[in-house]
């Protein structure tokens, strides 16, 4: 599959050299979502060389930066092409983009618009002035929605051999039952670390996305345990299942941070320094509690 | 951002206000509203919104903003354990390229 878009300059509609210069990423989904957004107007649309990554990943990483951006403007020779010298750039853009180097290096000033393309006409509209609502992010349920499909993809190997390893494990010690028991409640656990944690994020208290995914993994331990036949279970072995679930959701529902619009960087590190003994912790005593069940 | 907040007095944003010549780009720039201008100069008026991003300390003109930029997300900065301590088998691209 190729989500590239070569780098360049585009012209949508019949743009004259007064039209402006809006940058974007050669992720193919940026570009036809800019491009859808701007259809029926005439301006030009310069595509920066980003490997096919979005704007915001880009940016992060440096790709969408200043060098991509005065080097770009020079191959496509912009400036002979446009007789302005203004450029405008998606705001979710700008960690990569020093607009005052830009401006040193290319004589183009720098204007950031919108976070979302779809907010680009009424941007152009408004005098090319943002309004409070263009430069607010967002995180709907509908956009953590479309992001746990993806997030299902990314863990499916590592799931798979864990699931594989415990599956195996739990015949050993307690029979097929037992472990069809064991591998259910497991992928149940990261599902709702994946999927449940991420939808319900808002409404889960705390602010932790560590406590979040625990405080999931601990309803859903409760409900495998009375749906799944909990009551024949012995002691240890119930310790151990709402030990390891919960633990199993917290660390999923920590990874979702990667997906979020507001998590920052040390204060996942915070959490990762706090959570990953814990979650380790609560997984070995859970290994140990089912071995001790066994032997005595 | 609304409905939304993360971990409080973590982020390591930092504004020296002596330096601000009130060019108003870090308020252009920032995605979660933390900046305002006040009597001409800039201000941390929600530290704690900061997503560490990078956006504004990359953008002033005068280096008035320090951050330490970076992603916040567990399986980028478990990635980045392994590969500091040369564990093969991670450190790849991950989800983000």
């Amino acid at each position: 599959m190729h989500y590239l878009v070569p780098p360049g300059l585009y012209a949508i509609g019949n743009p004259g050299p007064e039209a402006p210069v809006i940058v974007t990423a050669n992720y193919k989904m940026s570009y036809d979502l800019v491009r859808r957004a701007l259809a029926g107007r005439h301006l030009w649309l310069l595509v920066l060389e980003t490997f096919g990554i979005n704007v915001w990943c880009a940016a992060g990483k440096g790709s969408f930066g200043t060098d991509e951006l005065a080097n770009r403007i020079g191959k496509t020779a912009l400036s002979g092409v446009v007789t302005h010298r203004r450029l405008i750039l998606p705001i979710l853009g700008a960690p990569g983009v020093a607009a005052h180097e830009v401006k040193r290096r290319t004589g183009f000033s720098v204007a950031y618009g919108t976070i979302r393309a779809e907010d680009l006409p009424e941007y152009l509209d408004n005098g090319e002035l943002a309004t409070a609502a263009m430069r607010q992010l967002s995180f709907t349920w509908y956009e953590r929605l479309v992001l746990i499909p993806v997030e299902m993809v990314l863990v499916l190997k590592s799931v798979s051999l864990v699931g594989a390893a415990l599956y195996l494990g739990a015949t050993l010690l307690g029979g097929d039952h037992a472990a069809a028991t064991a591998l259910t409640g497991y992928l149940g656990a990261v599902f709702t670390g994946i999927a449940v944690a991420p939808l319900l994020l808002p409404v889960l208290p705390g602010k932790s996305f560590a406590v979040k995914g625990a405080l999931a993994g601990f309803a859903y331990s409760a409900a495998f345990y009375a749906l799944g036949g909990g009551a024949n279970w012995s002691w240890p072995v119930t310790l151990a299942c709402f030990l390891a679930f919960t633990a199993v959701a917290a660390f999923y529902m920590l990874n979702f941070t990667g997906c979020t619009t507001y998590t920052s960087r040390s204060g996942v590190q915070k959490e990762m320094r706090l959570g990953i003994p814990v979650m380790g912790s609560a997984l070995l005593i859970a290994l140990l509690l089912v071995l001790a069940g066994r032997l005595f | 951002m609304k409905g939304f907040s993360y971990l409080e007095g973590v982020a390591t944003l930092d504004l020296d206000q002596s330096l601000c010549i009130g060019c108003g780009r870090c308020l252009e720039v920032c995605p979660h509203q933390v900046i305002e201008m006040r009597a001409g100069h800039a201000c941390l008026a929600d530290r704690d919104a900061c997503m560490e991003c990078g956006a504004c300390a990359r953008n002033c003109p005068v280096a008035a903003l320090r951050v330490a930029a970076g992603v916040g997300c567990a399986s980028g900065l478990i990635n980045e354990w392994f590969r500091a301590r040369k564990i093969p088998g991670f450190g790849g691209g991950g989800s983000c390229g």
